[in-house]
């Protein structure tokens, strides 16, 4: 999932000397377009832009008598192309800055929801509550047994569950729709909220997990004969879903639906605690 | 000029949590100004996948306006990828809860009004020491 190893590129939209400039609509449209298919876009006009790095430069400009000039980054180090825009609209950019991308091998983006946990490190008091919690295996820790989001594409899109058993709400999901979940500012009276939302689902969290074996040992005895993975799943679905419903925790029913066997769960919320274990007494140490 | 902010807009392309109406206005706005500018698709998706890009967006002498989503967010949506923003000269114009007028007038202002939260502004963790 990571690009820092793959070429970007970067857009530059130039109407400087040797080019028209567009009018503010086509200007409007050509940025709008590229943004929509994930493409970053620099606007060179007045005022200042970000510096240079390594990325690929990609110059698009209505340039004298349709002709991109041929140019090279005096350096040698940044791969820089010019092409003509005149007469194109906007789905013809986008074709060319698409064909260009895939020339240059480099990184495709919009390919996925971007929905993960950002840790608010002015408030994370690496507690480990999160990593204990989640059982996909989003955290981890570093070298240091600083707690870090690590596998972010385990995230399940639209669950943010575990910002809510986070103690000091230092967990975000930029895209949630409510705060402080989505970045916003945390009131005491926030804080309070989510510890008290912390405790039910923490006790309930609890109590499926227990509820799941008992139902499984149930079960075995008294069903063994008609077991079958489609029931238990129905089950085990049913169940989940009407405690989020009634704790009003707000995890999506594909969330439910793709957690583990209740066995899985249980073993991966040891391994889990075990991992948040070794990284405190590795702190304290 | 010199201390003219460089502006930055995300069009938060993978969610409908920021207005159309507001992103597309303070766009429009933008675009109508003849201000240089970065526009990026997803803020989110570059900090998700570790876009070396935003080291690049985060550099730099000037000041910095950011039309985005709340400070917080995007403070850490820069710092868990080592890009972290100058918190004296970075205010980030919240897209969210702003029209679009004020949002474009905000961006457009010369003036800048840091409101990043400050750091290790609520817990000192060692986390925050290292980014």
């Amino acid at each position: 999932m990571a690009i820092a190893d793959e070429t970007t590129l970067r857009i530059v939209l130039y109407e400087g000397e040797g080019a028209a400039s567009l009018d503010a609509a086509d200007r409007g449209a050509t940025v709008t377009a590229l943004l929509e298919q994930g493409y970053a876009v620099t606007c060179a006009g007045a005022g200042a832009v970000a510096p240079a790095d390594d990325s690929a430069l990609l110059v698009l400009g209505r340039f004298e008598n349709g002709q991109a000039p041929e140019a090279e980054d005096a350096n040698g180090e940044v791969s820089v192309a010019f092409r003509d825009i005149t007469g194109l609209d906007t789905e013809g950019i986008t074709a060319l800055v698409e064909t260009e991308r895939a020339s240059t091998q480099s990184a495709k983006h919009g390919e996925w929801k971007p929905w993960f946990p950002v840790i608010d490190f002015d408030r994370c008091t690496n507690c480990m509550q999160c990593l204990s919690f989640c059982l996909f295996d989003v955290y981890g820790t570093d070298e240091d047994q600083q707690i870090q989001v690590q596998n972010n594409d385990n995230c399940k899109t639209n669950c943010p569950a575990c910002s809510r058993v986070c103690p000091e709400a230092a967990i975000m999901f930029p895209k949630y729709k409510s705060g402080p979940i989505n970045g916003d500012v945390v009131s005491d009276g926030e804080l309070n909220r989510e510890k008290m939302k912390i405790d039910i689902s923490a006790l309930l969290g609890g109590d499926v997990y227990q509820m799941l074996r008992d139902r499984s040992q149930r079960s075995r005895s008294r069903f063994s004969k008609e077991r079958s993975s489609d029931k238990a799943l129905g089950e085990r679905t049913k169940c989940l879903t009407k405690l989020a419903a009634e704790a009003d925790i707000d995890i999506p029913l594909e969330v439910l639906q793709s957690l583990p066997s209740a066995d899985e769960i249980a073993k991966k919320a040891e391994a889990a605690n075990a991992k948040a274990k070794a990284a405190l007494g590795s702190q304290s140490s | 000029m010199a201390d003219q902010p460089r502006i930055l807009f995300c069009h938060c392309n993978y969610a409908r949590v920021v207005p159309d109406e507001v992103k597309q206005g303070v766009l429009d706005g933008l675009c109508q100004s003849g201000r240089a500018f970065e526009a990026v698709a997803d803020l989110c998706e570059m900090s998700a996948r570790r876009d070396p890009a935003l080291k690049r967006l985060a550099a730099g002498e000037e000041p910095v306006k950011i039309a985005a989503c709340y400070p917080r967010a995007v403070k850490w949506l820069f710092g868990s990828c080592q890009a972290g923003l100058p918190t004296d000269r970075t205010e980030v114009v919240n897209m969210r809860e702003l029209s679009a007028d004020d949002a474009t007038a905000a961006v457009l202002n010369d003036m800048v009004d840091p409101n990043l939260p400050a750091d290790g502004s609520v817990a000192s963790t060692e986390g925050e020491k290292k980014i």
